[in-house]
């Protein structure tokens, strides 16, 4: 498989806690990768290994490689504002900034140097239509995001995270906060933007982890046990614990 | 210990369910067979009533898959469990309507019998009814050679139809005026073959239960 990311020997350590046991695995571009298992098991602080949000944990150590496009993001003149730019990120619940829908989408571009008022505008725009919300917010785009309903105020996190023209976006647990319709919203988005984009998606939800993505990747006590094709794994699994674990039977 | 108790007990119903329409099934071909030895009308209409119970059942076992697919979700084995199950049932409401089609043509068939075909006839018939019972075992162990050893019996009675169907028409020929009721018996090893074909479709289904790979066995 082609790797848009290559993890090879990862472990990780929150100082005497082993998190993340010899994790190998090959991130395929434009497809989305579910990565499921039960809480604790790893599969947080690995999406966060990928943008290097560990970083920020004290007493973090990380061994093992990641590349991103062949280039090690934890070499020293890997500049992390960069990384974090091409690897996005949306969280379990939205956090729109306190400020106008349009700000909001703006804020990336324009921390990234962008000034012109007419290129801004273009960009929210196409932002905004990436991410499925354009139609809903057009006639209120200068009107603070918080009045946006929980589904719309996620897909304003995407947009935001669009304008800034990622090449992989990590999601954990995007839709947990969502009802069930603003949840295929998200689902049906995660479809058209793979066409463009490398996702990874951490869900608890079993059907949405069979429903959207390609490949899924099952963690369990800090190891990876089964990667494969989603299909494949939802139907005949082959590891005992990961059919235990989709089936419920786990525990 | 499992985390999905009221489930499991569905699914453990499900498979009883499965095993109690099977044994129906197997009653109603050794009964329609018995009719055509036996030359009895009462047998024979036991089967055409008795294939009622099987039909009910089949639909009852058929909405109970529906509903367990609609409210659990489930997959991998409990999928492949319940898919296959539906499957299972379909194969076997057609060996009980094959029952039903070899009682009716038992009693048209006429007093005198041309003797070949009726020794092979209950030979295809002791095989058929093998098979349906391995594949029932099967299917309650998870007993993929079982499964896969069902086509070889499967050829067997390939080949005993191919006998009694040129040793009926060899027959015909020679006694025309009998054409009119020895002909159901070329229908009843027809039905036999056709059981057999069925029972191998079962083994077939175990096997993709187990393995979850489908492999065509005859």
């Amino acid at each position: 498989m082609e790797g848009k990311i290559l993890v090879e020997g990862l472990n990780l350590h929150y100082r005497d806690f082993h998190a993340l046991k010899d994790v190998n695995i090959v991130v395929p571009p434009q497809k989305i990768t579910a990565l499921i298992g039960p809480s604790g098991c790893g599969k947080t602080t690995f999406l966060r290994v990928l943008n290097r949000l560990n970083d920020l944990i004290e007493g973090v150590r990380i061994e093992g490689k990641v590349l991103l496009d062949g280039q090690d993001i934890y070499s020293q003149d890997c500049d992390v504002v960069t990384l974090r730019k091409r690897v996005g990120m949306v969280f379990q619940r939205p956090n729109p900034f306190p400020m106008s829908v349009y700000d909001n989408v703006a804020y990336g571009p324009r921390i990234h140097g962008v000034r012109s008022k007419r290129k801004l505008d273009e960009i929210v725009e196409a932002s905004l239509r990436g991410a499925a919300l354009w139609e809903e917010v057009r006639d209120r785009l200068f009107r603070s995001a918080l009045g946006l309903s929980g589904g719309q105020q996620q897909r304003l996190c995407i947009a935001r995270l669009l304008a800034v023209e990622p090449e992989v976006v990590l999601m954990d647990e995007p839709t947990s906060a969502l009802d069930p319709i603003s949840t295929l919203k998200i689902e049906e988005l995660l479809r058209d933007l793979k066409q463009k984009y490398t996702i990874i998606i951490v869900t608890h939800n079993m059907q949405q982890a069979a429903r959207v993505s390609d490949v899924t990747a099952f963690f369990l006590n800090g190891e990876l046990v089964e990667y494969g094709a989603t299909d494949a794994i939802f139907t005949k699994p082959r590891d005992k614990r990961t059919e235990d674990y989709i089936t419920g039977r786990f525990g | 210990m499992s985390t999905r108790l009221a489930f499991d007990r569905e699914l453990h119903i499900l498979q009883q369910d499965i095993l109690r329409m099977g044994s129906l099934v197997e009653q109603a071909v050794y009964k329609a067979v018995e009719s055509l030895l036996k030359r009895d009308p009462v047998l024979a209409k036991e089967v055409m009533t008795g294939d009622d119970a099987i039909d009910a059942l089949r639909w009852e076992i058929e909405n109970r898959c529906v509903r367990l697919i609609a409210t659990q979700q489930p997959i991998a084995r409990d999928l492949r469990t319940i898919v296959t199950g539906l499957k299972i049932i379909l194969n076997l409401e057609r060996m009980g309507d094959h029952a039903v089609d070899i009682a009716r043509a038992a009693m048209c068939v006429c007093r005198h019998l041309p003797p070949e075909p009726m020794e092979t006839i209950p030979r295809m018939a002791r095989l058929a009814q093998q098979m349906l019972k391995d594949g029932l075992d099967a299917y309650v162990y998870d007993d993929v050679n079982k499964a896969r050893a069902m086509c070889l019996t499967d050829d067997e009675v390939d080949e005993l139809f191919n006998k009694t169907f040129s040793a009926l028409i060899e027959y015909m020929e020679k006694h025309p005026d009998t054409i009119g009721c020895v002909v159901y018996l070329v229908l009843i090893a027809r039905y036999l073959e056709r059981i057999a074909d069925r029972a191998t479709n079962v083994g077939e289904d175990i096997i993709y239960l187990v393995t979850g790979e489908w492999q065509e066995l005859n």
